[in-house]
Protein backbone atom coordinates (compact mmCIF):
# COMPACT_ATOMS: atom_id res chain seq x y z
CA UNK A 1 0.00 0.00 0.00
CA UNK A 2 1.38 3.58 -0.78
CA UNK A 3 0.32 6.51 1.01
CA UNK A 4 1.54 9.89 0.57
CA UNK A 5 2.53 10.63 4.21
CA UNK A 6 6.14 12.09 4.15
CA UNK A 7 7.34 13.52 7.27
CA UNK A 8 8.96 17.25 6.87
CA UNK A 9 11.46 18.26 8.94
CA UNK A 10 13.50 21.70 8.10
CA UNK A 11 12.83 21.28 4.67
CA UNK A 12 13.55 18.02 4.36
CA UNK A 13 11.53 15.00 3.20
CA UNK A 14 11.43 11.56 4.75
CA UNK A 15 9.21 8.57 3.95
CA UNK A 16 10.59 6.27 7.09
CA UNK A 17 9.44 8.17 10.34
CA UNK A 18 11.62 5.87 12.14
CA UNK A 19 15.05 7.32 13.24
CA UNK A 20 17.96 5.19 14.66
CA UNK A 21 20.94 5.80 15.96
CA UNK A 22 24.44 4.52 15.39
CA UNK A 23 25.94 3.47 18.81
CA UNK A 24 26.62 0.91 20.73
CA UNK A 25 25.99 -2.67 18.17
CA UNK A 26 27.77 -5.93 18.87
CA UNK A 27 29.65 -4.59 15.44
CA UNK A 28 29.75 -2.33 12.39
CA UNK A 29 28.51 -5.00 10.36
CA UNK A 30 25.91 -5.60 12.29
CA UNK A 31 24.95 -2.05 12.28
CA UNK A 32 25.09 -1.63 8.45
CA UNK A 33 22.09 -4.51 8.42
CA UNK A 34 20.02 -3.13 11.22
CA UNK A 35 20.12 0.06 9.48
CA UNK A 36 19.53 -1.61 6.27
CA UNK A 37 16.21 -2.81 8.20
CA UNK A 38 14.87 -0.28 9.81
CA UNK A 39 13.95 1.19 6.73
CA UNK A 40 15.66 4.21 8.56
CA UNK A 41 16.69 7.55 6.10
CA UNK A 42 17.64 9.53 9.34
CA UNK A 43 20.83 8.44 11.60
CA UNK A 44 22.33 9.93 14.50
CA UNK A 45 25.76 9.87 15.52
CA UNK A 46 28.39 11.32 17.80
CA UNK A 47 30.78 13.65 17.54
CA UNK A 48 34.05 12.80 19.30
CA UNK A 49 37.61 13.36 19.17
CA UNK A 50 40.09 11.38 16.53
CA UNK A 51 41.76 8.35 17.82
CA UNK A 52 45.24 9.36 17.33
CA UNK A 53 46.44 5.85 17.57
CA UNK A 54 43.73 4.72 14.81
CA UNK A 55 43.74 7.94 12.61
CA UNK A 56 42.79 6.43 9.43
CA UNK A 57 39.93 4.58 10.99
CA UNK A 58 36.49 6.58 9.59
CA UNK A 59 33.23 5.38 11.83
CA UNK A 60 31.35 7.21 8.75
CA UNK A 61 33.08 4.91 6.35
CA UNK A 62 30.15 2.00 7.54
CA UNK A 63 27.12 4.16 6.41
CA UNK A 64 26.08 4.70 3.35
CA UNK A 65 26.19 8.44 3.28
CA UNK A 66 24.41 8.51 -0.04
CA UNK A 67 21.12 6.76 2.04
CA UNK A 68 21.02 8.12 5.07
CA UNK A 69 20.66 11.51 6.32
CA UNK A 70 23.33 12.14 9.11
CA UNK A 71 22.20 13.46 12.13
CA UNK A 72 24.69 14.58 15.09
CA UNK A 73 24.41 14.53 18.52
CA UNK A 74 25.32 16.65 21.11
CA UNK A 75 25.30 13.74 23.55
CA UNK A 76 27.32 13.77 27.00
CA UNK A 77 26.84 18.25 26.63
CA UNK A 78 26.60 18.99 30.02
CA UNK A 79 26.32 22.87 29.85
CA UNK A 80 25.01 25.07 26.90
CA UNK A 81 28.51 25.94 26.21
CA UNK A 82 29.21 22.57 25.31
CA UNK A 83 26.24 21.95 23.37
CA UNK A 84 26.74 25.10 21.25
CA UNK A 85 30.73 24.09 20.74
CA UNK A 86 30.22 20.19 19.92
CA UNK A 87 26.87 21.43 17.65
CA UNK A 88 29.74 24.08 15.80
CA UNK A 89 32.05 21.05 15.01
CA UNK A 90 29.77 18.83 13.64
CA UNK A 91 28.56 21.30 11.05
CA UNK A 92 32.33 21.93 10.17
CA UNK A 93 33.05 18.28 9.96
CA UNK A 94 29.97 16.80 7.74
CA UNK A 95 28.25 20.23 5.99
CA UNK A 96 25.13 19.70 7.53
CA UNK A 97 22.81 22.69 9.89
CA UNK A 98 21.28 19.67 11.34
CA UNK A 99 21.97 18.73 15.07
CA UNK A 100 19.85 16.62 17.58
CA UNK A 101 20.28 19.17 20.49
CA UNK A 102 21.15 17.31 23.96
CA UNK A 103 22.11 19.19 27.23
CA UNK A 104 21.86 16.39 30.04
CA UNK A 105 21.44 17.43 33.47
CA UNK A 106 22.09 14.38 35.34
CA UNK A 107 24.51 11.29 34.51
CA UNK A 108 22.78 9.12 36.45
CA UNK A 109 19.02 9.59 34.58
CA UNK A 110 20.28 11.42 31.65
CA UNK A 111 17.15 13.88 31.27
CA UNK A 112 17.64 17.21 29.72
CA UNK A 113 18.81 20.65 31.24
CA UNK A 114 16.07 22.27 29.54
CA UNK A 115 16.84 25.83 30.84
CA UNK A 116 20.42 25.24 29.32
CA UNK A 117 19.06 23.29 25.99
CA UNK A 118 16.51 26.48 26.00
CA UNK A 119 19.88 28.54 25.76
CA UNK A 120 22.09 26.40 23.59
CA UNK A 121 18.62 26.18 20.95
CA UNK A 122 18.40 30.18 20.38
CA UNK A 123 21.93 30.59 19.92
CA UNK A 124 21.95 27.43 17.29
CA UNK A 125 18.84 28.45 15.69
CA UNK A 126 20.13 32.12 15.38
CA UNK A 127 23.62 30.65 13.40
CA UNK A 128 21.08 28.71 11.24
CA UNK A 129 20.96 25.35 12.35
CA UNK A 130 18.17 23.44 12.16
CA UNK A 131 17.58 22.34 15.63
CA UNK A 132 16.05 19.07 16.96
CA UNK A 133 16.11 19.08 20.83
CA UNK A 134 16.21 16.32 23.06
CA UNK A 135 13.46 17.51 26.15
CA UNK A 136 11.81 16.25 28.34
CA UNK A 137 7.81 15.22 27.99
CA UNK A 138 7.05 19.10 29.07
CA UNK A 139 4.40 20.81 27.34
CA UNK A 140 5.59 24.19 28.20
CA UNK A 141 9.05 23.62 26.95
CA UNK A 142 7.64 22.02 24.23
CA UNK A 143 6.31 25.15 22.96
CA UNK A 144 9.41 27.75 24.21
CA UNK A 145 11.37 25.87 21.97
CA UNK A 146 8.88 25.30 19.30
CA UNK A 147 8.33 29.52 19.35
CA UNK A 148 12.46 29.97 19.24
CA UNK A 149 12.41 28.08 15.78
CA UNK A 150 13.08 25.24 16.42
CA UNK A 151 12.45 22.44 13.48
CA UNK A 152 10.62 19.62 15.55
CA UNK A 153 10.30 18.80 19.10
CA UNK A 154 11.79 15.33 20.63
CA UNK A 155 10.18 14.66 23.83
CA UNK A 156 11.68 11.38 25.99
CA UNK A 157 9.38 8.58 26.35
CA UNK A 158 11.38 7.62 28.96
CA UNK A 159 15.17 7.89 30.23
CA UNK A 160 17.54 6.89 27.89
CA UNK A 161 18.46 3.51 27.11
CA UNK A 162 16.22 2.07 30.03
CA UNK A 163 13.33 0.64 27.50
CA UNK A 164 10.70 1.47 30.05
CA UNK A 165 8.34 2.79 27.14
CA UNK A 166 6.00 5.98 27.00
CA UNK A 167 5.99 6.92 30.92
CA UNK A 168 3.40 9.34 29.96
CA UNK A 169 1.48 9.32 27.25
CA UNK A 170 -0.86 11.93 28.19
CA UNK A 171 1.79 14.94 28.50
CA UNK A 172 3.27 13.25 25.13
CA UNK A 173 -0.54 14.00 23.77
CA UNK A 174 -0.64 17.38 25.20
CA UNK A 175 2.81 18.36 23.51
CA UNK A 176 0.90 16.59 20.41
CA UNK A 177 -1.59 19.47 20.67
CA UNK A 178 0.41 22.16 22.18
CA UNK A 179 3.38 22.25 19.05
CA UNK A 180 2.44 22.90 15.68
CA UNK A 181 6.07 21.60 14.39
CA UNK A 182 7.14 17.54 14.26
CA UNK A 183 7.26 15.59 17.60
CA UNK A 184 9.08 13.10 17.31
CA UNK A 185 9.89 10.70 20.68
CA UNK A 186 13.17 9.98 21.68
CA UNK A 187 14.72 7.82 23.81
CA UNK A 188 13.15 5.35 26.21
CA UNK A 189 11.69 3.01 23.83
CA UNK A 190 12.37 -0.93 24.74
CA UNK A 191 10.44 -2.54 21.96
CA UNK A 192 7.74 -2.54 19.26
CA UNK A 193 4.68 -2.25 21.31
CA UNK A 194 6.45 1.03 22.40
CA UNK A 195 7.06 2.63 19.18
CA UNK A 196 3.59 2.10 18.49
CA UNK A 197 1.86 3.71 21.17
CA UNK A 198 3.93 6.55 20.14
CA UNK A 199 2.74 6.57 16.77
CA UNK A 200 -0.95 5.78 17.90
CA UNK A 201 -0.92 9.21 19.99
CA UNK A 202 0.29 10.72 16.27
CA UNK A 203 3.65 11.63 17.16
CA UNK A 204 5.31 12.36 14.01
CA UNK A 205 8.11 9.62 14.30
CA UNK A 206 10.24 8.00 16.92
CA UNK A 207 14.18 7.84 17.53
CA UNK A 208 15.65 5.11 19.23
CA UNK A 209 19.45 3.28 19.57
CA UNK A 210 19.34 1.12 22.71
CA UNK A 211 16.25 -0.56 21.70
CA UNK A 212 17.62 -1.83 18.39
CA UNK A 213 21.02 -1.97 19.20
CA UNK A 214 20.83 -3.26 22.68
CA UNK A 215 18.42 -6.76 21.52
CA UNK A 216 19.75 -9.98 21.58
CA UNK A 217 19.29 -9.87 17.26
CA UNK A 218 19.30 -6.34 16.56
CA UNK A 219 18.42 -6.55 12.57
CA UNK A 220 15.35 -8.60 13.67
CA UNK A 221 14.27 -5.80 16.02
CA UNK A 222 15.37 -3.09 13.24
CA UNK A 223 12.26 -4.60 11.12
CA UNK A 224 9.91 -5.20 14.01
CA UNK A 225 10.67 -1.59 14.85
CA UNK A 226 10.55 -0.95 10.93
CA UNK A 227 6.58 -2.72 11.22
CA UNK A 228 5.53 -0.73 14.68
CA UNK A 229 6.20 2.51 13.40
CA UNK A 230 4.47 1.83 10.12
CA UNK A 231 1.72 0.40 11.97
CA UNK A 232 1.10 2.67 14.73
CA UNK A 233 1.27 5.55 11.75
CA UNK A 234 -1.65 3.90 9.81
CA UNK A 235 -3.48 3.00 12.59
CA UNK A 236 -3.41 7.02 13.66
CA UNK A 237 -4.08 7.92 10.63
CA UNK A 238 -7.48 5.53 10.84
CA UNK A 239 -8.86 6.43 12.99
CA UNK A 240 -9.16 4.04 15.91
CA UNK A 241 -12.95 3.17 17.94
CA UNK A 242 -13.84 4.80 20.80
CA UNK A 243 -13.02 2.20 24.13
CA UNK A 244 -16.49 1.23 25.65
CA UNK A 245 -17.00 -0.88 28.58
CA UNK A 246 -19.46 -3.26 27.13
CA UNK A 247 -19.62 -5.80 24.52
CA UNK A 248 -21.27 -5.01 20.77
CA UNK A 249 -21.60 -7.67 18.47
CA UNK A 250 -19.72 -7.80 15.38
CA UNK A 251 -22.35 -10.80 13.98
CA UNK A 252 -25.77 -9.49 12.93
CA UNK A 253 -28.47 -10.11 15.37
CA UNK A 254 -30.91 -10.81 11.98
CA UNK A 255 -31.32 -14.08 10.63
CA UNK A 256 -30.35 -16.38 13.34
CA UNK A 257 -31.35 -19.80 12.88
CA UNK A 258 -34.72 -20.80 15.11
CA UNK B 1 57.28 23.06 20.30
CA UNK B 2 54.89 21.54 22.31
CA UNK B 3 51.07 21.47 21.67
CA UNK B 4 48.27 19.37 22.91
CA UNK B 5 46.26 17.48 20.51
CA UNK B 6 43.25 15.83 21.71
CA UNK B 7 44.66 16.19 25.74
CA UNK B 8 47.83 15.32 25.00
CA UNK B 9 51.20 16.56 24.99
CA UNK B 10 52.96 16.60 22.20
CA UNK B 11 55.84 17.89 20.26
CA UNK B 12 55.26 18.64 16.83
CA UNK B 13 57.62 20.97 13.90
CA UNK B 14 57.81 24.39 14.81
CA UNK B 15 55.52 26.61 12.08
CA UNK B 16 53.98 23.26 11.13
CA UNK B 17 50.18 24.03 9.54
CA UNK B 18 46.93 22.31 10.21
CA UNK B 19 47.17 20.73 6.98
CA UNK B 20 50.70 19.46 7.52
CA UNK B 21 50.09 18.32 11.26
CA UNK B 22 46.80 16.34 9.67
CA UNK B 23 49.73 14.43 6.96
CA UNK B 24 52.25 13.50 9.81
CA UNK B 25 49.04 12.26 11.87
CA UNK B 26 47.84 10.18 9.41
CA UNK B 27 44.22 11.48 9.47
CA UNK B 28 42.39 12.84 5.96
CA UNK B 29 40.72 16.30 6.26
CA UNK B 30 37.71 14.48 4.76
CA UNK B 31 34.65 14.56 7.57
CA UNK B 32 36.63 15.87 10.39
CA UNK B 33 36.88 19.71 12.37
CA UNK B 34 39.81 21.13 13.65
CA UNK B 35 39.20 23.57 16.81
CA UNK B 36 42.61 25.78 18.09
CA UNK B 37 42.31 27.16 21.36
CA UNK B 38 38.27 26.22 21.21
CA UNK B 39 38.07 28.34 17.99
CA UNK B 40 36.97 25.96 14.82
CA UNK B 41 39.25 27.03 11.50
CA UNK B 42 37.44 25.91 8.67
CA UNK B 43 38.40 23.16 6.30
CA UNK B 44 39.78 25.99 3.67
CA UNK B 45 41.47 27.52 6.03
CA UNK B 46 43.97 24.54 7.47
CA UNK B 47 46.74 24.82 4.58
CA UNK B 48 47.60 28.46 5.74
CA UNK B 49 46.81 28.37 9.63
CA UNK B 50 50.10 28.61 11.70
CA UNK B 51 49.71 26.04 14.76
CA UNK B 52 51.79 28.27 17.77
CA UNK B 53 53.96 26.75 20.86
CA UNK B 54 51.15 25.72 23.62
CA UNK B 55 48.23 26.10 21.39
CA UNK B 56 45.37 23.36 22.59
CA UNK B 57 44.48 21.96 19.26
CA UNK B 58 40.67 19.16 19.15
CA UNK B 59 40.76 17.11 15.82
CA UNK B 60 37.08 15.50 15.59
CA UNK B 61 35.19 13.22 13.78
CA UNK B 62 31.84 11.03 14.08
CA UNK B 63 31.40 8.03 16.33
CA UNK B 64 28.79 5.69 16.60
CA UNK B 65 25.79 7.60 19.17
CA UNK B 66 22.05 7.95 19.47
Amino acid sequence: MKINDALKIGGRTFASRLMVGSGKYPSNEVMKNALEESGAEVVTVAVRRVDLKNPSDSFLGHIDLSRYTILPNTAACYTAEDAIRTARLAREALSTDLVKLEVIGDEKTLFPDNEELLKAAKVLVKEGFIVLPYVSDDPIMAKKLEDIGCAAVMPLAAPIGSGLGIRNPYNIRIILETVKIPVIVDAGVGTASDAAIAMELGCDGVLMNTAIAGAKDPVKMARAMRLAVEAGRLAFLSGRIPKKLYATASSPIEGMIE
Amino acid sequence: MKVSINGKKTDIENGATIEKLLVSLGIRPEGIAVEINKEIVPRAGHGRTIIKENDSIEIIRMAGGG
